[in-house]
């Protein structure tokens, strides 16, 4: 489930911290369904006006849920997702910056066991528009998120913002959101979001911004060979420096491989229209899809 | 963060992999004393960065004055930007056959990869490049871990003798290491065959995953830290992500994505950044930091500030950037683009206290700032 509906019943673990809260009001207001949290603390409370469990398997017993979404600090990760995945989750939505890598790809051996996705870590979340989000996006500005038929792909939730504010400026609207996150090692890939938005019958046309570093846009342009609705990306890092971390740790490049260049070659020969500056947007839609 | 090889190879001989004597020394005096206690040696600059042999920073000495000349000519020599501060001083080893071994995360299968070669002491990517067949790699389930049956099954194939169990047993300890150590890469090239059978570890590298350095506190103290301008240690200390760059226009961005964006477009429209400066994530609320550093980088002629509020609120950085404006009162031009939330309270508060109006998107302020530089 790349693509979260209204439907989808969503956990909150670490849902009574500052962050937590603030999110899970938003969330609840734009209409994402949301059925308990997780804080062992407070366990039998009810915040937000869900009932608080002890544990992601507990909540499971009560109030059965599809996604769990992750407001948790970098070393408690790995903890709350094993027990999230053991819950039975179908889905992980994992926010936090900086878990340890190791942490990382042991839950990532247990979902992938489990059949559990997982999106992140180091993703600002997802947004169906005019259904549900996840995260900290800011789904509710309407000059930014409008109802359409653009599927939206990025590593960055800046940058991913930036450019869904030039599409719904442009006169067009997105069918979702779908923040993959900035670290080396994640879950949901751009390849297997690309594959989402492509199945979705709301989807005319995808935009995709990748970062260097890493080859996944290398892999996701491989599946954009064989899509018939237009692909539109942009690469960001074009001017950074090689060998030093721009600020998300999947961005930086080691020798020939990750680079702009590599990345721009894979993605015009597999037929995507890659913009100069995410400025373009509207001009290339207009181009691709018609006014 | 990086570990020069004198720093990492403790972690080699405290997991049972043998290592050569070796001291790492700061004078030419304390190599010359070194030498006397490991015999006929080889002096190693120390620095983070490999290609060191072919740079001149490795020789080999017979005698204590030999160590102490070839010391004196090491120290102070520059090897890929790197200024050498201290040498490993290490008794030399009889080599019957070079191999590799590492382990690596892999993002790809989402786990650790072991990689071994019969080709040691070539860069790895040569070999990759050249004779593939030379290499066999593993994907580990990190929660199973790896052992010397699984090292065995990996090796099948390789003509490697009599030495093929002392190599997976090898493995395994390297393994175990980079588990212990939380590793992005731990890396032996060469691991030498001695005449008599024995593995020896002649180079090693580790790179420690930087989101687990709160778990290893100790050790991290013997890594070397990035090279920093004093702009980007002012950076570090303040928790604000900025790299010092060669160009003159200052960028001041939130989110990584978006600042490298910031500086792409820069470029794009013929101008050069001066810096990298991101005051996103937990950083949104530094402004006033971030402003002083952009400004302080010399040369720098005029700025773009690009706001895009998703979990950082633009209001919140404006605020902070207008009141750091009045106390550093800049005298060069700033152009501003401004989306997301709080754009609207941003670009209010920007009009009424600057008097100033943002651009309707990144690449006009970006041009603006580039044609005012010139």
């Amino acid at each position: 489930m790349i693509i979260v509906r209204k439907e989808h019943r969503v956990l909150i673990q670490g849902i009574t911290g500052k962050q937590g809260t603030f999110w899970t009001e938003l969330m609840q207001d734009y209409g994402t369904n949301i059925v308990g949290g997780v804080n062992p603390k407070k366990a039998g409370t009810t915040h937000c006006g869900v009932p608080v469990y002890a544990s992601a398997v507990e909540a499971m017993k009560e109030s059965e849920f599809d996604i769990s979404v992750l407001f948790i600090p970098p070393l408690g990760v790995k903890d709350a997702a094993l027990d999230a995945i053991e819950a039975g989750a179908k889905n992980l939505c994992i926010l936090t910056e900086h878990v340890p890598v190791q942490d990382v790809m042991y839950f990532m051996a247990a979902a992938k066991e489990a059949g559990t996705t997982i999106t992140g870590p180091n993703t600002a979340g997802s947004v169906t528009i005019g259904e549900c989000f996840l995260g900290f996006m800011p789904a509710f500005n309407e000059r930014i998120f409008k109802v359409g038929r653009v599927g939206v792909i990025s590593r960055s939730g800046s940058l991913g913002t930036l450019l869904c504010q030039n599409i719904v400026s442009a006169g067009y609207g997105q069918s979702a959101f779908i923040g993959i996150g900035g670290d080396p090692i994640i879950g949901t890939t751009i390849r297997d979001a690309l594959e989402a938005l492509d199945a979705d019958e709301g989807t005319d046309a995808v935009v995709m911004v990748g970062e260097i570093g890493g080859e996944m846009e290398e892999r996701a342009a491989d599946f954009a060979t064989g899509m018939d609705k237009p692909v539109i990306a942009f690469i960001a890092g074009g001017a950074a420096p090689k060998g030093k971390k721009m600020g998300h740790a999947g961005a930086i490049v080691l020798g020939d491989r990750g680079t702009y260049q590599s990345k721009i070659k894979a993605l015009e020969a597999a037929g995507a229209s890659v913009m100069a500056t995410p400025s373009h947007v509207g001009d290339v839609l207009k181009e691709r899809l018609g006014p | 963060m990086n570990f020069e090889e004198h720093a990492a190879k403790p972690l080699l001989k405290a997991a049972g992999i043998a290592v050569p004597e070796g001291r790492y020394v700061r004078t030419a005096v304390d190599a010359a004393a070194a030498q006397q206690a490991v015999g006929p040696c080889v002096v190693k600059a120390q620095v983070p960065t490999g290609k060191r042999g072919k740079a001149g920073g490795i020789k080999t000495a017979d005698t204590p004055e030999d160590a102490q000349d070839v010391t004196e000519k090491i120290l102070g020599m520059e090897i890929a930007g790197h200024i050498v501060e201290g040498v490993l001083v290490e008794g030399r080893s009889d080599i019957a056959r070079e191999f590799y071994a590492a382990i690596m995360n892999d993002s790809a299968s989402k786990g650790p990869l072991v990689i071994f070669s019969t080709e040691g002491g070539m860069d790895i990517e040569d070999v990759a490049a050249e004779t593939p067949d030379k290499i066999k790699r593993a994907a580990v389930d990190i929660r199973d871990g790896f052992d010397a049956g699984a090292a065995a099954a990996m090796l099948a194939g390789l003509d490697l003798g009599e030495a093929k169990s002392a190599i997976a047993e090898a493995l395994d300890r390297l393994y175990n290491a980079y588990i212990a150590n939380d590793a992005e890469l731990l890396e032996i090239n060469p691991l030498a065959l001695t005449p008599d059978g024995s593995l020896v570890a002649l180079d090693c590298k580790y790179v420690m995953d930087d989101s687990a350095i709160k778990r290893h506190q100790d050790l991290a103290e013997n890594g070397t830290p990035d090279q920093l301008t004093k702009l980007e240690a002012r950076g570090e200390e303040a928790v604000i992500k900025y790299i010092e760059l060669d160009g003159d226009i200052g960028i001041l961005a939130n989110g990584a994505g978006l600042t490298m964006t910031t500086m792409d477009v820069v470029r794009h429209h013929g101008g050069k950044p001066a810096n990298f400066c991101e005051i996103g994530g937990e950083a949104y609320t530094k402004a006033h930091t971030a402003l002083e550093m952009v400004l302080d980088k010399p040369g720098v002629k005029s700025l773009v500030v690009n706001f895009c509020g998703a979990f950082a609120r633009c209001e919140v950085m404006m605020d902070g950037l207008l009141n750091a404006w009045d106390d550093l009162t800049p005298d060069i031009p700033v152009f501003f683009s401004i989306a997301g939330t709080g754009d609207k309270e941003a670009i209010a508060m920007l009009k009424d206290r600057l008097g100033l109006e943002p651009y309707p998107d990144m690449d006009a302020a970006s041009k603006a700032a580039v044609d005012a530089a010139k």
